[in-house]
């Protein structure tokens, strides 16, 4: 996020939620949303689905699925036609604005209006609304990364901030509300196929020099792959051995059927897991890990903030995941020696200019946000006041890209899918409250379908891609729109993503979670 | 900031204008006793415990919902404030189960530290019980509605906190209950199970049900750490007893969420001990996991890992790091996947 959590309920005058569905997603997110709103904060919620701060919003933009882009560039046009673009920092802090310009004007409001569903009224409502209150923040979530254009999306949702100065203050910016307890820092700490912590390219001659320099081994220069491409490799037979920790990817990532192949494929592989997940059981070796309880470190959430995590039990199975780590490496003629994660952390931090400020005595008690470079900083809770990071913040428009497949005479439902409240990916199954109480998949169905289908709430149904087939009980809802089904997939008993879409975002790897091709048959 | 100079307890103190006294008398250090009031939730002036005597008033004011005013001479702790709380004590008390030496939240019932505090060991009046079912409808909250004095908190904090609105008060007099919608049970209601309104019961009304009968909070270590689940990056206490946790407690120093949590990280902590969860390494043999020692382990993927590069080369090999890890253990896999795999074929589920 460029801004903190905090400028939700201090700051923001208006909140424009797009993909997002932070009630059940980031309830703690969700619920200080919901208090700003009632303290009289303006709400405006983008989603094809009725989720719960929909009750809470000023305005409810129910765009057709995978049409954000329009959208968006919808709002730029009326923005742009009606003079109420923030001159001053388009001239004194982005570049590229004549592209914008000659992309967003072939989106006025009657095609956009077409193209997504939205009335033209509510368009003109809402770029008027976000355009002239100073105070203005985006929040957006998987609903927007998880398309095939996912990057173009979220470049989009920077240029409509841009356009109108909603950047570099309090109450502003664009903020992604990150999904996983330490996405953030996974990403920070260079567990991506290139760069090292604190985002320095592994392509960096001088990166590299200094790595290899603290951890006295030569370093490939080139890029590592993703992970939609091990898993291709796999497949090809070009990777031969994995170690997975602490990760499930056959549950959760798109197109399960292909990451078993993968996984089948391998010469040999390690996972390190606190179950025999779905992932595991492809293991030639498993390694028991520890729960958070059982872990002394840091995780660092979707406002930059490192957080203490502190070991309240001693690691059930007898071995810290980090030991671990260090104890193979040592046998493979690598020693690494800490005494402790503290240790661990000051290493990362001398080699990581923006978290250099940061050590465990500092955080201890609120934590820190970085960027951090030295001891004595306070830490950053807002990006790119005066400057962005490259200098002027370049805007790339985009024209609308549709989804990788759309409903057809063969597959006439678009399956979206997401997460509830009450369940977290994949480790909430094993929670027997959480089990006791909501153990089963519930895809919601529109009325007007369930009429056609014969279907009524209760009922099991079949649905089927052209990759796979998952059984779910249904509920009949007016959440979704008709012609769209929505599925969470907590649920080892419906693997939703066995169904789900093959196609991902080019630039990023993301699946297309969000739109599938399927059709319903009632069981 | 425009100060406010009063006397309390014969101190000047200064507090800002629109304070309350009872604020006031938080900023100076000076306890006044309070039930309803929390200071995350609006203020109520349910209770009366609060009350004081204020010169020149003849009633006793509660002083949480009454604002301080220039020159105001408070008293904290006078006699007649001292006999409206034993009355007030002893009135609640009249419908309150004494089952002190059985009730979980013992040791962190403000009902029964003020009764200590004010000598009320039992009620002079003599009348009608409630004799409520408790509801034991769901995992996660242990509802006993006899054990409830109307403070409201719950009510405030499941509109203000959470804004589920799914708490209101029902009925009149005798029968008022802060409860459901429709009075039903928790698991019945629109409840979202977050369990503000635990976080928040003076009394033993509402309890995080993992806890009862398993530890009192006095018993309990603390540790504060940081929600596993989603990236928000709540804080919360673990509760500890014996080596094992046995719940979650909000903290309302947690930077980013005070006190507020949702339905999993105040609950769903238990996966720690799910009978599923491995034990020792395992490995596979003729297609079966067989367990296995540490050592046994680590020597098969050290080797392995090993014949791999030499054989097919560093790029060979890939890793996935994770999410769910902590930042020390991510920083570790990747430079154990560069520095002893030689490969940058390392990457996590940010974009999947």
């Amino acid at each position: 996020m460029t801004n903190p959590i905090s400028d939700i309920t201090n700051e923001a005058e208006l909140m424009l939620l797009i993909g997002s569905n932070p009630t059940e997603a980031h309830p703690v997110i969700g619920y200080k949303m919901r208090q700003a709103a009632r303290n009289g904060a303006k709400l405006v919620v983008c989603d094809p689905r009725h989720i719960d701060l929909v009750d809470e919003a000023d305005h409810w933009i129910r765009q057709n699925h995978g049409t954000d882009i329009p959208l968006i560039n919808g709002l730029m046009h009326i923005i742009l036609k009606e003079g109420l673009e923030d001159k001053k920092f388009v001239e004194e802090r982005t570049e590229n604005f004549e592209e914008l310009k000659a992309i967003v004007e072939n989106y006025p409001p009657e095609k956009v209006s077409e193209m997504t569903g939205v009335p033209v009224d509510d368009l003109y409502a809402v770029a008027r609304l976000y355009a002239t209150t100073d105070k203005a923040m985006i929040f957006y979530t998987l609903g927007i990364t998880e398309h095939i254009c996912g990057t173009r999306n979220v470049m989009s949702l920077a240029n409509l901030a841009m356009l109108t100065g909603h950047l570099g203050r309090p109450g502003t910016g664009v903020c992604p509300i990150r999904g996983q307890n330490n996405v953030q820092g996974a990403c920070d700490m260079g567990a991506l196929p290139n760069v090292y912590s604190g985002y320095q390219a592994v392509t960096s001659d001088e990166a590299r020099a200094k790595h290899e320099d603290a951890w006295g081994r030569p370093l490939p220069g080139n890029l590592g792959l993703k992970i939609p491409e091990m898993f291709d490799a796999a497949v090809e037979g070009k990777l031969k051995a994995m170690y997975i920790l602490g990760e499930n990817p056959v549950l959760s990532d798109p197109n399960a059927n292909h990451i078993k192949a993968g996984l089948e494929n391998l010469e040999f592989l390690v996972v390190q897991e606190l179950f025999l997940t779905e992932t595991a059981v492809f293991a030639d070796v498993i390694l028991p890990g520890s729960s958070f309880a059982e872990k002394d470190g840091t995780f660092t959430n979707t406002e930059r903030r490192v957080q203490r995590v502190r070991e309240a039990i001693k690691p059930l199975a007898g071995k810290a995941d980090w030991k671990i780590i260090c104890d193979i490496s040592g046998l493979m003629g690598y020693p690494m020696d800490y005494d402790s994660p503290k240790e661990i952390w000051d290493e990362m931090a001398s080699l990581s200019p923006s978290l250099a400020g940061i050590n465990y005595a500092r955080i201890d008690e609120k934590g820190l946000q970085w960027p951090c470079p030295t001891l004595d900083h306070p830490g950053t809770p807002f990006l790119h006041a005066g400057k962005f990071t490259r200098g002027l913040g370049l805007f790339q428009p985009s024209d609308h890209i549709p989804p990788g497949e759309m409903p057809d005479e063969d597959y006439p439902y678009l399956l979206c899918t997401g997460r509830i409240l009450q369940h977290y990916n994949v480790t909430t199954m094993y929670s027997p409250g959480i089990m006791e109480v909501w153990n089963k998949e519930i895809a919601e169905v529109n009325p007007v379908d369930a009429e056609k289908i014969g279907l009524q709430t209760g009922s099991r149904i079949k649905v089927t891609s052209r990759r796979g087939e998952v059984e779910t009980e249904i509920q009949v809802t007016d959440r979704v729109l008709p012609g769209v089904i929505w599925m969470s997939f907590h649920y080892p008993d419906t693997p939703t993503n066995d169904i789900t879409s093959h196609h991902l975002d080019p630039i990023t790897g993301t699946g297309e979670y969000k739109v599938a091709a399927v059709k319903i048959s009632k069981l | 900031m425009n100060l406010i100079k009063l006397i309390i307890d014969g101190r000047e103190v200064e507090a800002p204008a629109g304070s309350t006294i009872l604020e006031a008398a938080d900023n100076a250090g000076i306890d006044i006793p309070r039930l309803c009031h929390d200071p995350e939730l609006t203020n109520m002036g349910a209770c009366r415990l609060c009350v004081v005597e204020v010169e020149g008033n003849a009633l006793l004011p509660a002083s949480c919902v009454t604002p301080v005013t220039e020159g105001m001479v408070v008293q904290t702790e006078s006699a007649a404030v001292i006999e409206a709380r034993k009355m007030i004590l002893d009135l609640m008390i009249a419908d309150h189960p004494m089952d002190c030496l059985t009730c979980d939240k013992m040791g962190d019932c403000k009902l029964s530290e003020y009764a200590h505090r004010y000598g009320v060991k039992d009620t002079s009046f003599d009348g009608e019980r409630h004799n409520y079912p408790l509801d034991e409808s769901n995992p996660f909250i242990l509802r006993d509605l006899n054990k409830c004095i109307l403070c409201g908190a719950c009510v405030r904090a499941c509109e203000e906190m959470t804004g589920a609105d799914n708490l209101s008060y029902l009925y009149r007099g005798y029968d008022r209950k802060a409860t459901t919608a429709g009075d039903v049970d928790y698991i019945d209601s629109d409840c979202v199970f977050c369990g503000q309104c635990v976080a928040v019961c003076p009394t033993g009304a509402l309890m995080e049900k993992p806890l009862v009968g398993l530890a009192r909070r006095y018993e309990v270590e603390r540790v504060r750490t940081t929600c596993p689940f989603c990236g928000t990056g709540c804080n919360f206490d673990l509760a500890v007893k014996d080596e094992k946790v046995v719940g979650v407690l909000s903290n309302p120093d947690s930077p980013v969420n005070g006190r507020s949590l949702c339905v999993k990280g105040r609950f769903g902590w238990d996966y720690i001990y799910s009978e599923e969860r491995l034990k020792t390494p395992l490995i596979k043999k003729n297609g079966k996991f067989e367990p296995a020692s540490w050592e046994e382990a680590y020597d098969l993927i050290a080797s392995k890992l090993g014949a791999i590069k030499d054989k097919h080369g560093s790029e060979a090999f890939a890793s996935l790091s994770s999410a769910r890890c902590t930042n020390e253990e991510n920083y570790l896999m990747q430079k154990f996947t560069r520095a002893v795999m030689g490969t940058n074929n390392v990457d996590h589920c940010a974009r999947t």
